[in-house]
């Protein structure tokens, strides 16, 4: 098992110690001949503005789509819009997940809050029952879901913060800045 | 359980996603849009560029709010601003307009020449300048949440980024073949908080976040500044004092993502027009130094 972490720019080195700690084996992408070999992969949290912009000037935008098609890929917060279909403004957008996503959903940094959530589907996969601590810095919100996408996690007022379809996750939130490895384990079980 | 605000790991975290970003000064909305147009991870809100505050002279105080909301307003990336070293009134207005992240900068006229702001009180994060780990870990234990190398800003040259970066790094390095029975007296040699000079010596790198700054003028130098250990750049003037600040302004972007790319590096670092008209840090008087700026 060999899961890369795009490093364009993020907190792509925080999400590398995580795989480490599960025993994962990782590989920082910056450029297309990176994803050779790989088994999944993780779009870090950052400035999904800089990531964009930096995939389409080395030319990663076709080869993360076809990647997508046949392996896991994980968006945290920036990652999140990455993969998503529609933001309502202008940038480069992967659209291999139906999930229309609102960019600083939340405001800004001084709005930017910790908070618990239940996740029925990661508690059942990893055999726990304890809540998952979420963190969201400037994060999204996941607006809608749609075709097959389906719902991993809403806050109480019903906001959409995390989403599956297929092999492929959307969160809002930083697992990667916690110590619980747990969402890191699921999504090696869909790497698998 | 409720929703917590302004929390340590929020202030650091912030920062933890500006890493391998470049954050850029900017004077107005329209530089503020070509910065995020080029891959800025953020912008610095400021009325002038450190290089201007040289040649104007005077005092350098917080900039006009309304001019930083509306940079505010026309991005969607993080917008930082600076206040003046103890000006907590300052940071205070700063903190009630919603910007992102305080700078506490020696780049402007220092209001305290004994104390810096007591940052644990807001929940607003803060960056600060830093020559060595002490100074960087006095930051830290008053509550800034990301450093950055202070450089000599509005200069051009590079010299004193490295100077100081190769004096955290070396620290830090010193610190992992120390005993334990040594941390007190590098504590007190340093001027840093003990406990913060443990944190170091657990994690082998800083506690928070740690940008370059002062004197990075092209794709080079930030390449430069990133291979001695850095997470990432600040560029103050030398974006929109070169020839053609967009270009220059993408080439350093994609200088700090393929920072150990040499042959990436010779390609963006082409025609880019002239870069500013640097100003050699080691000939410049003591007086004129802003990096002594801060206790």
């Amino acid at each position: 098992m060999k899961i890369g972490v795009l490093a364009l720019q993020g907190d792509f080195s925080e999400h590398i110690s995580m795989l480490k700690r599960i025993g994962v084996e990782t590989a920082e992408v910056r450029l297309p001949k990176h994803l050779d070999g790989l088994d999944g992969l993780i779009i870090p949290g950052g400035e999904s503005t800089t990531i964009g912009k930096l995939a389409v000037a080395y030319d990663l935008m076709e080869p993360l789509k076809e990647f997508g098609k046949s392996h896991a890929i994980w968006g945290t917060c920036a990652g999140a819009i990455f993969l998503s279909k529609d933001i309502g403004r202008d940038q480069p957008l992967l659209g291999l997940m139906d999930i229309k996503v609102q960019r600083n959903a939340f405001g800004r940094q001084v709005d930017s809050f910790e908070t618990d959530l239940e996740i029925d589907e990661l508690f059942k996969a990893t055999g726990t029952e304890n809540p998952y601590h979420a963190i969201f810095i400037r994060g999204p919100v996941i607006e809608s879901v749609s075709g097959d996408a389906k719902v991993l996690s809403a806050l109480e007022d019903g906001r959409i913060v995390a989403a599956q379809q297929g092999h492929l996750l959307a969160t809002s939130f930083h697992p990667e800045l916690t110590s619980d490895t747990r969402f890191h384990e699921y999504f090696i079980s869909l790497a698998s | 359980m409720e929703a917590k605000t302004g929390t340590w790991t929020e202030k650091k975290g912030l920062a933890q996603m500006l890493k391998g970003g470049v954050i850029m000064d900017v004077v107005n909305a329209e530089q503020a849009k070509i910065a995020e147009e080029a891959g800025a991870c953020a912008v610095m809100a400021l009325e002038r560029v450190p290089a201007d505050i040289r040649a104007d002279g005077g005092v350098a105080r917080m900039s006009d709010p309304d001019m930083i909301l509306k940079i505010m307003d026309a991005v969607s990336i993080p917008v930082m601003a600076k206040c003046r070293i103890g000006h907590f009134v300052e940071a205070q207005i700063l903190e009630s307009i919603g910007v992102d992240y305080i700078d506490e900068s020696e780049v402007l006229t220092p209001a305290d020449e004994e104390h810096h702001i007591l940052k644990h009180n807001f929940k607003v994060p803060f960056v600060c300048g830093c020559r060595n780990i002490g100074e960087a870990l006095r930051r830290i234990g008053e509550g800034a949440a990301m450093m950055r190398t202070k450089g000599e800003a509005g200069t051009g040259d590079v010299v004193e980024a490295v100077r100081h970066a190769r004096s955290v790094m070396g620290s830090i390095r010193q610190l992992q073949t120390m005993g334990d029975e040594e941390l007190m007296t590098f504590a007190k040699l340093n001027g840093a908080p003990y406990e913060l000079v443990k944190e170091v010596k657990e994690l082998g790198r800083m506690p928070v976040v740690n940008f370059a700054a002062g004197g990075v003028a092209t794709p080079a130098d930030a390449a430069l500044m990133m291979q001695l250990g850095v997470d990432g750049v600040f560029v103050g003037s030398g974006i929109f004092k070169s020839g053609d600040p967009a270009k220059r302004a993408a080439a350093i972007v994609k200088s700090v993502t393929h920072y150990q790319d040499a042959s990436i590096l010779a390609e963006v670092s082409k025609n880019l027009g002239e870069a500013m008209v640097g100003r050699n840090a080691a000939q410049m008087p003591e007086s004129e130094r802003l990096a002594g700026r801060g206790w």
